[in-house]
């Protein structure tokens, strides 16, 4: 055994074979940013068609990859990373832990990413073009009509699957061995909460995502008929299994958000959560509940009237514990010493914003409506009120709250506020506007569009270009703090800060915790 | 000590993920093949073969079948019923025919995947036998007379004056080889 305190290696070596949990939290953080630039210019080309009614800028087949693509990169290659990146980072410094549980495995699962996206992305330049079936690939539209790059979108989503399968099992075998003395379950930070309770539903349902592209692969390659109606078999029952997964799957994306927030919103409001054990029960009840009420996607696919009560008033039910968090975010801020640095802008503007998108679901909840809803932009707004102004704004808040702790430098403060509100206007004007053509019925995924929705589109699309330049800013300032931001060296860095994290010196040291803080 | 927790932490999740994957495979398909069977949801038909129970024949009520056929996409043979309906009584056995021909210079196999409106009128409507039961093959040119023999249930619900029988005829010549010696579902 060498000597404990030796700083990180030299070089690329350093990492590809690092085990340790900053350098991989460091890795996942900027590879899922870099997937964020490009599933944010697939999303751009789209706005650009989408800037005037009639074909300009690209043949409609390549449109439809760039909306297939740009779903996949961002849920899979932007948002899931990037919380395991906190993750990584975050969680052995809240619970007091030296490190992950399985060292070698974090590396792993990290390093086999990159393939899985390289193997993706590699499908637009292949004969007959990227995957054009939409991020959510129906069959038989993904196996009899797919193009023949869907057997490496098939592998690549098997990689992507085994990475969050192992990071997941890591983050539960952290959490559940590796606590500090005296951190008892109910004493854990809300964001390890969250990510507990994530890691035990990507466990769960990512193997299920496995299974449906494996049946997939079987029916186009080895003539089983799973969703081949011809073969005895039914296309609706990929639904049911790609939902099964799916539903689980945005709460995923959306639960480490809820820990981020929680963990920001007390620091600036210099008070203590409200209601701690009545946010972790709302995550486990979220939790819960995703897995009951996935055909309130399909409402339209002929359920019987039994089945969409069911699902509706399930879907219904979830309202409650997310009312719950929202009324805890907002009892925290009330009454509070409240400052407005970036990260508690960005956080606010979650709450706002999300609670926006949470309203337009309890719409779309409601299956009688849902009939006119489907399959238009009312539901593209919906999720990305949740998905953008959701996770995004939510890891953007993140990075911006413990950069300062990772780098030692803190970010330039007005840089932030332009990017925060840059991002929020230009947000609100992309997005919001979508209600409105949805409603009209414009439908989702397609090239071109009736004249009555030009002149909402040209609003969106400026929003878009908007968006996606103030991410730039966001970059540059990344990088400005990283090389010559001013250094501090307040081990608490916010005045209202909570939590072992910041117990330990500023910037963190390559090793925390190598022997087990006490927490009282 | 903490190695061990960890193993153990590890295997059991392990297990789980594995299970998961399985459970797809095992539980949710035939489970979901089950569940439209018995509710008779989807319009989906069982595909199995009803046995003739001697029921009265309700003379005093009359349903419309109508029958409809259309070809899934590649498919080239010509497919039509030969009579587009007929007017029947529930509880008695009826007989209609349907016309495909192999219009191509090579043989094919083909399966017809019924499809009924509305759909709950699937679980009463029972064939006693069907060309859509098995593979059809059909020699290069060759045509042929397809019958269907059926009993509609009296338990249809009153409301149901009209049943469309849809049947959708697929190109299964390649999966045909592909399973050869493997039973039909």
């Amino acid at each position: 055994m060498g000597e404990h305190h030796h700083g990180p290696a030299k070089g690329l070596t350093r990492w590809l074979y690092t085990t340790n949990h900053k350098d991989i939290g460091t890795l996942y953080l900027w590879f899922s940013f870099a997937m964020f630039i490009l599933g944010g210019s697939f999303a751009m080309i789209i706005r650009a068609e989408l800037f005037q009614p009639g074909l300009q800028l690209v043949h409609p087949e390549f449109f439809n990859q760039m909306t297939t693509m740009h779903g996949l990169v961002m849920v899979f290659g932007a948002i899931m990373p990037a919380f395991v990146g906190l993750a990584n980072w975050m969680i052995p410094m809240m619970i007091g832990a030296p490190d992950m549980a399985l060292p070698r495995m974090n590396n792993l699962s990290f390093w086999i990413l990159p393939f899985a996206f390289a193997m993706l992305a590699s499908t637009l330049f292949m004969q007959g073009g990227a995957p054009n079936f939409g991020w959510t690939f129906y069959a038989p539209l993904s196996t009899t009509y797919a193009p023949p790059s869907v057997t490496f979108f098939i592998f690549a989503i098997h990689i992507m699957g085994a990475s969050s399968i192992m990071g997941s099992i890591n983050i539960i075998a952290t959490v559940v061995n590796l606590r500090a003395p005296g951190m008892t379950y109910m004493k854990m930070p809300l964001f390890v909460w969250t990510w507990f309770i994530t890691a035990f539903l990507l466990v769960a349902v990512m193997p299920v995502l496995a299974g449906a592209v494996t049946m997939m692969l079987m029916d186009i390659h080895f003539g089983t008929s799973f969703f081949s109606a011809a073969g005895g078999g039914d296309p609706v029952l990929f639904q049911h299994v790609f939902w099964f997964f799916g539903h689980p799957e945005v709460y995923i994306l959306i639960l480490p958000g809820f820990g981020v927030v929680s963990q920001i919103i007390p620091t600036f409001a210099r008070k203590p959560l409200f209601g701690y054990a009545s946010m972790v029960y709302a995550t486990a009840s979220i939790a819960f509940l995703s897995f009951i009420v996935w055909a309130h996607h399909m409402y339209t696919v002929g359920l019987p009237v039994a089945g969409e009560l069911f699902f509706m008033y399930a879907t219904l039910l979830i309202a409650v514990p997310t009312g719950v968090k929202v009324f805890n975010w907002i009892t925290t801020m009330f009454k509070g010493s409240m400052t407005f640095e970036t990260p508690m802008l960005f956080s606010i503007a979650f709450v706002f914003l999300f609670t926006v998108g949470g309203l337009s679901g309890v719409m779309l909840a409601m299956a009688p409506v849902d009939f006119q809803y489907q399959d238009t932009y009312f539901v593209v707004a919906h999720f990305h009120y949740t998905m953008v102004a959701g996770a995004i704004f939510s890891l953007t808040a993140a990075t911006y709250y413990w950069l300062p702790k990772w780098t030692g430098r803190m970010y330039s403060e007005t840089m932030g506020k332009t990017h925060f509100w840059l991002s929020f206007f230009a947000f609100n004007l992309t997005f919001f506007p979508q209600h409105f053509v949805g409603l009209a019925g414009m439908p989702r995924r397609i090239p071109d569009y009736a004249l009555q929705f030009a002149d909402f589109n040209m609003v969106s699309s400026i929003g878009a270009f908007f968006y996606g330049s103030s991410q730039i800013l966001f970059l540059f300032n990344v990088i400005r703090t990283i090389r010559s931001g001013r250094p501090i060296t307040d081990p608490k860095v916010w005045e209202g800060a909570q939590g072992l994290e910041w117990t330990v010196a500023t910037p963190a040291p390559y090793h925390t915790f190598t022997t087990p803080p006490e927490v009282k | 000590m903490a190695a061990n927790n960890i193993a153990k932490t590890v295997g059991k999740l392990a297990i789980v993920a594995v299970g998961m994957f399985a459970f797809v495979f095992v539980v949710m398909v035939p489970l979901y093949n089950t569940l439209c069977d018995v509710l008779g949801l989807n319009g989906k038909y069982s595909g199995k073969q009803y046995e003739v129970v001697q029921a009265n024949v309700d003379k005093g009520r009359s349903v419309t079948v109508q029958f409809v056929a259309a070809n899934a996409e590649g498919m080239p043979w010509q497919f039509r019923p030969v009579e587009a309906s007929i007017v029947i009584h529930p509880g008695a056995v009826n007989t209609i025919e349907f016309y495909a021909k192999n219009i191509t210079g090579s043989d094919m196999v083909a399966q017809a995947v019924p499809s009924f409106v509305p759909s709950r009128s699937a679980q009463y409507f029972h064939k006693t036998e069907c060309f859509c039961f098995r593979r059809q093959p059909l020699k290069a040119g060759e045509e042929a007379t397809l019958p269907v023999q059926f009993i509609v249930d009296q338990d249809l619900p009153a409301e149901v004056t009209n049943i469309t029988l849809s049947y959708t005829l697929f190109d299964v010549t390649a999966m045909d080889k592909a399973s050869k010696g493997v039973a039909n579902r």
